[in-house]
């Protein structure tokens, strides 16, 4: 079981990691916005909690949350945001792309879909090596209509790898509602290819982890893989360019309503008032923390623009003869 | 000598590379009964788990290849069918390749995407009969097209070895060929070199793939009136510009045949960079499929699409003959 307290430490630092973020956008401190991952803090906390420091996980768009509850350093994190060469990508990767592989994140990536199969390679490579380790693909309701993703499910439980896929259905794939893009269900495309599916509450971080506990342990154990469709809502914007854009695709009764049930909320019930009064206040000063290691951060030189292209030495001719 | 053919040099690379190293493993479709040759005897030398027929999801096994050399791995990846590569171009360009750079160098991603036969088959009519190196080297992927039996083994050998992703294009016209080898010269060739077939001083063929030994005969034919050098640069991306450079000195004049369509294709490249930073006495010329080439099925009409020997005579010709 995981703690109470540990789990609201999770989604409280991405919630609030999140509201700062996106200040740092309206400020100009992070270049190019992000995808706020508000109001579905209890999935990364839930199955993240599920995993071990070296099992791996691939990410999304909406990436913030997974990478912070596997672990990744909120500073460095920041950094990346704002483009920094102390980020954890060096200022390569941003918001969509970050990463930290000594802590098993394979990269956020920002093409809806196109993560699962690669995950399914690096699991399958691992347990070639004799690797125990666990692979969770975490994507979207919109990816359940990608060609590349039911591939994926095909591969994986043709070859029984050791990877939970983990569809976060927040009802939009940016505007769109899930039921107009997607027919049938999306845990019977799961089942479809003999994979065991479950629709988990999303939005309660402890029935996450305990329905990503047991994917997880049944994939270590060998069994394949397993599907959780965890049902949660988007508080926030598809993107930080809908506080400038404003497109009208739900009511704010709506977006309120859908909001009603809140992951941090559920989870800070758990937890004993003075518990949570030292966390909030421990999130507080690392995020201030956070912020002063980004704002003070070197932005890279860009004669390095070109850097990390090639593993080696290649370097390709510049723009000019 | 023993005889060993273009098809089997490969076969021998991967058999080796797999030999040396126990990361490298095989994905494919149909490759356990070695549909094209290539992969034959390896599943049952090295087993299932590494040499794995898959399902026909050609963008889930290459993506799956991209996680498994990130974990470790160093797959190689077999399409049977050039047109594939349109499939996939997300998985390459977009997934494998950008993964070094977005993550800062975290990791790297050492696949080879192995072509046996690219190019026109002739008779295989419009989406069996492309060769698009030419975009993979635009993207900056790492593009090798070997012509010969040696280079075939040397540089798939390389591209293995390779931290990167690398895509290797057997051309169709060339994967026929046979060579007198002694098996224990065969060598890895370096990426980025190229090579001269034949040592000349008037005119600077470059040729790519099969169309190196159109190349050879064209300038055995103007023997005694064009003296012509031919030059492979085996690799597009990198591509050997010191190379081209040094024959360039020598001739001053270019003349690039390429089995690209023309717009945007790597003969336009070359001649583009020759004309910017190298030495040329006279105007260069290309020989390429025509623009938004889509072969036709019909014999004739295929080969009307084609690079052809007479085309490239007469470029040679004018360019030599051109101030």
């Amino acid at each position: 079981m995981a703690d109470s307290a540990d789990l609201y430490r999770t989604v409280r630092l991405i919630r609030r990691f999140e509201e700062r973020a996106i200040e740092l956008v309206r400020s100009g401190v992070i270049p190019g916005g992000i995808h706020p991952y508000l109001g579905e803090e209890a999935i990364a906390a839930g199955v993240c909690a599920a995993l071990r420091p070296d099992d791996l996980i691939t990410s999304t768009h909406r990436g913030h949350g997974h990478v912070l509850a596997k672990g990744a350093d909120p500073c460095r994190m920041l950094a990346e945001l704002a483009g920094r060469e102390t980020g954890l990508n060096a200022g390569r990767g941003g918001s969509m792309h970050a990463a930290d592989v000594s802590v098993g994140i394979y990269g956020a990536n920002a093409i809806v879909g196109a993560s699962a199969a690669i995950a399914c390679g690096a699991a399958w490579s691992h347990r070639r090596a004799g690797r125990d380790r666990v692979a969770v693909t975490f994507f979207g309701d919109g990816a359940v209509n990608q060609g590349v993703l039911l591939e994926a499910l095909n591969l994986a439980a043709l070859r029984r790898l050791p990877v939970v896929f983990v569809c976060e259905n927040n009802r939009f794939a940016t505007s769109m509602r899930v039921q107009d893009t997607t027919s049938g269900t999306i845990t019977g495309r799961a089942e479809a290819f003999g994979i065991p599916a479950q629709a988990v509450d999303g939005m309660d971080p402890e029935a996450v982890f305990e329905a990503a506990s047991r994917a997880v342990a049944r994939a270590r154990a060998g069994d394949g893989p397993a599907f959780l469709e965890c049902l949660t809502y988007r508080f926030g914007p598809h993107h930080t360019w809908e506080y400038s854009v404003r497109p009208r695709y739900r009511t704010d009764e709506e977006v309120a309503a859908g909001s009603v049930r809140d992951p941090v909320v559920i989870q800070a019930a758990r937890v004993d008032d003075a518990v949570r009064a030292r966390i909030d206040g421990e999130i507080e000063d690392l995020l201030d923390r956070a912020r002063l290691f980004a704002e003070a951060s070197p932005e890279p030189d860009p004669s390095g623009a070109l850097d990390y292209l090639y593993s080696g030495t290649l370097r390709g001719r510049g723009g000019t003869a | 000598m023993p005889i060993l053919s273009y098809v089997r040099a490969l076969n021998r690379a991967l058999s080796a590379e797999m030999e040396r190293d126990p990361a490298v493993c095989v994905f494919g479709e149909d490759i356990g009964i070695a549909v094209s040759n290539v992969t034959t005897g390896l599943l049952k030398r090295f087993g299932p788990e590494r040499v794995i027929d898959m399902p026909i999801s050609e963008q889930a096994f290459t993506s799956f290849a991209t996680g498994a050399a990130i974990a470790g791995s160093r797959p190689v990846v077999e399409f049977q069918i050039p047109a594939l590569l349109f499939l996939v171009f997300e998985q390459i360009a977009n997934q494998a390749h950008k993964f070094s750079l977005m993550t800062g160098g975290q990791v790297k991603v050492p696949v080879t995407y192995l072509l046996p036969s690219s190019g026109s088959r002739v008779g295989w009519a419009g989406q069996h009969s492309d060769h698009p190196y030419s975009l993979f080297a635009h993207v900056g992927v790492k593009t090798v097209v070997p012509a010969t039996v040696t280079d075939a083994y040397g540089l798939l050998v390389s591209a293995i070895r390779d931290d990167d992703p690398v895509i290797v294009f057997g051309p169709a016209g060339a994967v026929a060929r046979r060579e007198n080898v002694d098996f224990d010269a065969l060598a890895p060739v370096p990426l980025g070199v190229g090579r001269v077939h034949r040592p000349g001083s008037d005119v600077t063929v470059v040729a790519v793939g099969h169309l190196v030994h159109d190349a050879l005969a064209v300038a055995d034919e103007l023997a005694g009136t064009i003296s012509v050098e031919v030059f492979d640069p085996r690799t597009l991306y990198p591509f050997d510009w010191a190379g081209l450079e040094a024959s360039l000195e020598h001739t001053g004049r270019l003349v690039v045949v390429d089995d690209s369509n023309r717009t945007c294709g790597i003969g336009g490249e070359i001649l583009a960079t020759a004309a910017e930073e190298m030495h040329l006495i006279a105007p260069p010329k290309r020989v390429t499929r025509p623009d938004g080439a889509v072969l036709p099925f019909a014999r004739e009409l295929d080969l009307a699409l084609q690079p052809a020997r007479g085309q490239l005579r007469a470029a040679i010709e004018t360019v030599a003959k051109s101030q």
